[in-house]
Parts: structure tokens; sequence; C-alpha cells
């Protein structure tokens, strides 16, 4: 069985590490894709130029939402608004619990919003959860047809 | 007669000196012609009595010895009177003995009458006796003459009269015409005054004066009540020319204030976004590298623990408990400030139901203690839900919390009468608080117990405050060391 792949969206090198440990101490290291900013998570999606887009979908993108240059919630709204991935599941992850962003992140279709802990343990054991739930139990939405 | 009503004043008066002198004329005039004709009359009267007696005086001889011939040619003689038109002698018998005209038909000659003088038929008959002596009695003269003199005069004096009057009523009527200016002059020029006043509301005219009789009188009190109008009405201008300055200065200052108004609004509003800003960046931030903190401390005791002594291990312990306050403080600042910002929609709110719920929820979390928990039923209150939520989030939370020592702990909500109006209560029988602090109980970041004491923040107290006072109410506590507090609030 294959669980898919994680396109980790996320631009705090920190977070990055803490947030692979925590999979990793799950076993849940396969194919974690690491974007650091928003053009990084659509070249991969959608490519870019010279590179074309990638070959297989993530089984779903956790996606933080302050972000260099291109912010989550636009990676969002282009993510929901192509034929390819507006079924692609995203979980928001992020730092903050204001209420504007969670309005705007489930307005613009994401499935889960889930606010990082501060206290690792807890951190940990989110990523465990969501790494077991959007990769074993969850199942993903038939791939588009590509053309 | 309203026609002769709506004259002129001119026509009037000149209509009422001529009818008057036309009236003082006619009757002078009447006067006149009868005076003239009475005169006229007498005055026949007389001459005819003057004639007959000395005709008679010179028929006694013819009469005496009734000599007709004689007679005849006496009477003869009064051809050369034209006005006499018939005469006769009667004798003693009352015969007729000679006439006058000769041979005058009887119609003209009447029979004998007693004497004197008088208008007969329209002529003037006269009867004289002819005597000898003082007594003896010959006869009578009959004399009959025409009243022609008085008609002439009657003629005359109606013609002069009518004349008279005509000039006179000229007169009158040119004189009448000049002089009604007298009085008809001040009225009009009053009038026209008037009339310049009513319609060009032109208060600052005079009718001018033109004598010193009671038109003046009435000219001068015309003048007067205009000064005084003159007056008032400048003075009316006065006051409105003030208030619209006034109104224009008061006008001018709203509007002022109106642009400070908005300007203090803008600037609110620019502040509030800001403050929306400030804490989006704080709540995404400032919690991430407290997450690396206590991140990679962790990662240390579980990587490397086995090489750290029980010291190294329990520094590391420390920094995630202090990163992990750390995330609450600035968890609960954001509460702090959210609830500053959040826009308030009141609605009737079911508090004990809410105060059940939120109780509910703490017993379960906290399932280990024994609370026991008394909640009055049915107190509601107009309020926006989700923030009194909150205040009584944070006060039952605290009782909860502050009972923790007590062997026997127990947390009320209900209501009471406080300064004449209800309260709402949350009391418990904790740890309490010296009445010395109380100010100190509602401020940011001010605790009254140490963190190892009871844990907290300091800014729950200040939150609910915060929310109080959003919604117009009080919040005031009662309270003594080991004795339990009460938190009063209204709505």
């Amino acid at each position: 069985m294959n669980p898919g792949k994680i396109l980790l969206v996320e631009d705090n090198p920190d977070d990055v590490a803490l947030t692979l440990r925590a999979l990793k101490s799950h076993n849940i290291t396969n194919d974690v894709i690491v974007a650091q900013d928003g053009v990084q998570a659509l070249d991969y999606l959608f490519g870019s130029g010279d590179k074309p887009a990638s070959e297989d979908l993530p089984a779903v993108v956790l996606l933080d939402l302050k972000l260099p240059k291109v912010s989550g919630l636009e990676v969002l709204e282009r993510i929901r608004n192509d034929d390819r991935t507006h079924l692609l599941p995203v979980v928001i992850l992020t730092s903050s619990d204001e209420e504007q962003d969670l309005i705007r992140g489930y307005k613009l279709g994401a499935n889960s919003y889930v606010r990082k802990p501060v206290d690792f343990v807890e951190f940990t054991q989110a990523a465990k959860q969501l790494g077991l739930y959007w990769l074993l139990m969850n199942r993903a939405p038939p791939a588009p047809r590509r053309p | 007669m309203s026609r002769l009503r709506d004259w002129p004043i001119k026509r009037k008066i000149t209509a009422m000196l001529l009818v008057i002198s036309g009236l003082v004329l006619l009757l002078t005039s009447a006067a006149f012609v009868t005076y003239e004709v009475v005169t006229n009359r007498e005055t026949i009267r007389i001459q005819l009595a003057t004639r007959s007696r000395i005709l008679a005086a010179n028929s006694t001889a013819a009469l005496a010895f009734a000599n007709e011939a004689d007679a005849t040619e006496l009477l003869g003689a009064l051809k050369y009177d034209p006005h006499i038109i018939a005469a006769a002698l009667y004798g003693q018998d009352g015969r007729v003995l000679a006439s006058y005209p000769v041979g005058a038909a009887a119609d003209l000659i009447p029979a004998p009458q007693p004497d004197g003088y008088r208008f007969e038929g329209g002529r003037l008959v006269g009867f004289t006796p002819v005597a000898q002596g003082e007594n003896r009695r010959l006869g009578t003269l009959f004399i009959a003459s025409d009243t022609k003199a008085v008609s002439d005069a009657l003629r005359l004096s109606g013609v002069i009269a009518i004349g008279v009057l005509a000039i006179a009523l000229l007169a009158a009527y040119a004189l009448a015409a000049g002089m009604q200016g007298w009085i008809s002059g001040p009225i009009l020029a009053l009038a026209e005054t008037a009339t310049v006043v009513s319609t060009r509301q032109d208060y600052a005219v005079r009718a001018p004066k033109l004598g010193e009789d009671e038109l003046g009188t009435l000219t001068d009190a015309f003048n007067q009540m205009l000064g005084r109008i003159e007056d008032q009405d400048r003075e009316l201008r006065r006051h409105a020319t003030d208030l619209e300055q006034r109104v224009e200065a008061r006008t001018h200052e709203l509007s002022e204030r109106n642009e400070t108004l908005r300007r203090n609004a803008a600037e609110l509003l620019a502040a509030n976004q800001e403050l929306d800003a400030f804490a989006y960046s704080v709540s995404h931030d400032l919690r991430a590298p407290l997450r690396s903190i206590d991140g990679f401390s962790q990662i240390l005791l579980e990587d490397y623990g086995a090489q750290l002594d029980e010291a190294g291990q329990d520094s590391l312990r420390r920094v995630r408990t202090a990163s992990q306050r750390m995330a609450t403080l600035i968890d609960d600042l954001l509460k702090l400030a959210r609830v500053t910002r959040v826009e308030m929609r009141t609605e009737r709110v079911d508090l004990s139901a809410m105060a059940q719920d939120i109780v509910a929820d703490l017993q379960r979390t906290d399932s280990a203690r024994q609370v026991e928990c008394t909640i009055a039923p049915g107190l509601e209150a107009r309020a926006d839900p989700p923030l009194v939520r909150v205040v009584l989030d944070n006060l039952l939370r605290n009782s909860w919390k502050y009972t923790a020592k007590q062997p026997r702990p127990r947390v009320e909500f209900g209501s009471t009468e406080a300064n004449g109006g209800r309260a709402f209560m949350v009391r418990d029988n904790g740890a309490g608080f010296d009445m010395k602090y109380m100010d100190k109980l509602f401020g940011v970041f001010q605790r009254l117990h140490s963190a190892s004491e009871f844990e907290g923040t300091g800014v729950g107290l200040a939150t609910v405050r915060r929310i109080i006072t959003r919604h117009g109410g009080r919040i005031w506590a009662e309270g003594a060391v080991d004795q339990g507090a009460t938190f009063y609030f209204t709505l």
C-alpha cells in the first residue's frame, strides 16, 4: 500500500525540522516534500517554466499561512481554483487561531485547520495523528486525468 | 350707497361742500324771491288803494247827481294805467253807473262787495266807498288790476336767484376743489405713506406733515408709530442677524467638531487596524520561536538525556515550562485584545444555563476534584453571548482553581440586590484575597498569588473587567484571605 506523499509548505526551518522529526518518530517519513514558500509549493503542484508539474499529487498538503512571497491562503485559493487540484486535501497547520484566518481558511475550502501547539510533546502527537489520518485512514479523491 | 362711500375723499369733500353751499343758497334765494313777491303785492295793493281813493274823491259829484257821462269820463282816465283791467261806479242802490272799459262784459264787473283790497282769481280787486263829507255815502268805486307787476318781480327775482345760485355754486366748487386739499392732502399723504410702508416694508419713510391741526397730530402719531416700528424692526433684524451669526458660528463649530470626531474615528480605526495587525503578527510570529525553544529542548532531552546529569535535565525542563507559560501568556493577552476589538451583538442570554455548561466542563476535565457547585436557575441578561461566556468562564474557573486547597470546596453562581439594582455574583470559599489589594485585582499581569501557589497569568480578571465595561456594567469583589471571595457584576 502506497501511503502517498506529504507536501509540507513551511518557511520556518525549525518548524520543518520539528515537523519532520515528529513525523519520523511515528515512522511517517516516506516522501515528505518541503516547500519553503508559496511559490515553491505552487511550482511543485503546477510546474513552472522549464520544470513540469510533479507526476503524482501528494496525499495531503500541510499548509502554513504566513509565508513569504505567496501566502498560504493564496496557495489554497490557487489549489481550489485549478481543475487538477481542486479536490486535493489541504490541512492548514499554523501558529495562529485568529478567527479571521479560520473563517477565510474554511471559506477557501481547507479540509482541516490545526494550530501548532508550543508544547513539543503535543506537537508530536498532532503530527502523528495528522500523518496517520491523512495518509492511512483517509481515502484520497480519485486522481484527475492528466492531458 | 356703497358707491358713494367708495368715492375718493377729494370728491367726497367737494360734494359735501357743494351740497351744503347749494342748500344754503337755495334757502337764501327762496327767501329773497318770497320777499320780492310779498313786497311787490303790498306795493301794488297800496298803489291801487291810493288811486282808488283819489278817483273816489273825484267821483262824488258825478255820483251825487248820477251823471253817467261825467262818471264814464272819470273812469276813462284809467286807460293811462295799463295794469287796470276794469273799473265801475255803483250807485247807492248798487246799480252800475259807469264802467271801464265802456260797456265791459258783465263777468268783468262783479256785484258790489264789502270795502277793501284783495287778490282774487289772479287779479287785485278793490272796493272803495265814495262819500260826501264824513258819513254821507254816495256809492262804491270798483277797480280791478292785473298782477303782472308781481309776476314780473317773481320772474326777475327768480332769474336773479338762479343766476346767483349758479355763480355761487361755481365759486363754491372752485373754492371747495381748492380747499379740500387742506383736509384730503394730509390724509392722502398718510394713505400713500401707509401703502409704501406695507408694500415695500420700508419703515424709514415718514408721512409729510401739512399743518398743526388734528390731521397734523394724526400724522405725528402715525410717524411716531412708524418710528417705533422701525426701531423694533431694526432690533428684530439685529436679533435675526445675531441669531444667524450664532447659528453659523455654531454650525461651523459643529462641523469642526464633526471633523475632529471624524479624524478621531479615523485615528481610532487606524489604531484598531494596527492593533489587529499587531495581534495577528503576535499570534503568528511570537509563538514560532517558543515552539522551537520547547521543541529542541525536548529533542535534547529525548536524544541526549542520557548524557545530561539531573541538573542539566532539570534546566531543560525549566526552559520548556517557561516557554509554555510564555505561550499561555501570549494566548491570554491575545484574548484580552480580542475582547476589545470584537464587535458586540447583544441578545438575551441564559446565564444560568451558561454557568451550568461551564461547570460541567470543569467537572469533566478535572474529574479528580469534588466541588459543590450551586447555580441559581433562571438568571438572564442582555449581553454578547461569547463575551459574557468569557466572563463567566473566567470567574467560575478562578473559583474552581482557588478552592483547590479547601477540604470542602464550594462554588456558587447567583444574583443579589446591589445599589438598588440587580448584580450577578460568583462566590467561593477558597483562598480569597486581602481587600488591601482590591485595586490590583483587575489589573493586567497583576497577581495576588504566586504561580507555585496557584497557576495563572494575571490577565483573566483584566479581560473580565474589560468585557463588563464594554457592556456598560460594573464589577467589584469582596473577600478575605482564606475566607473565600465574591465577585459581583452588573450588565
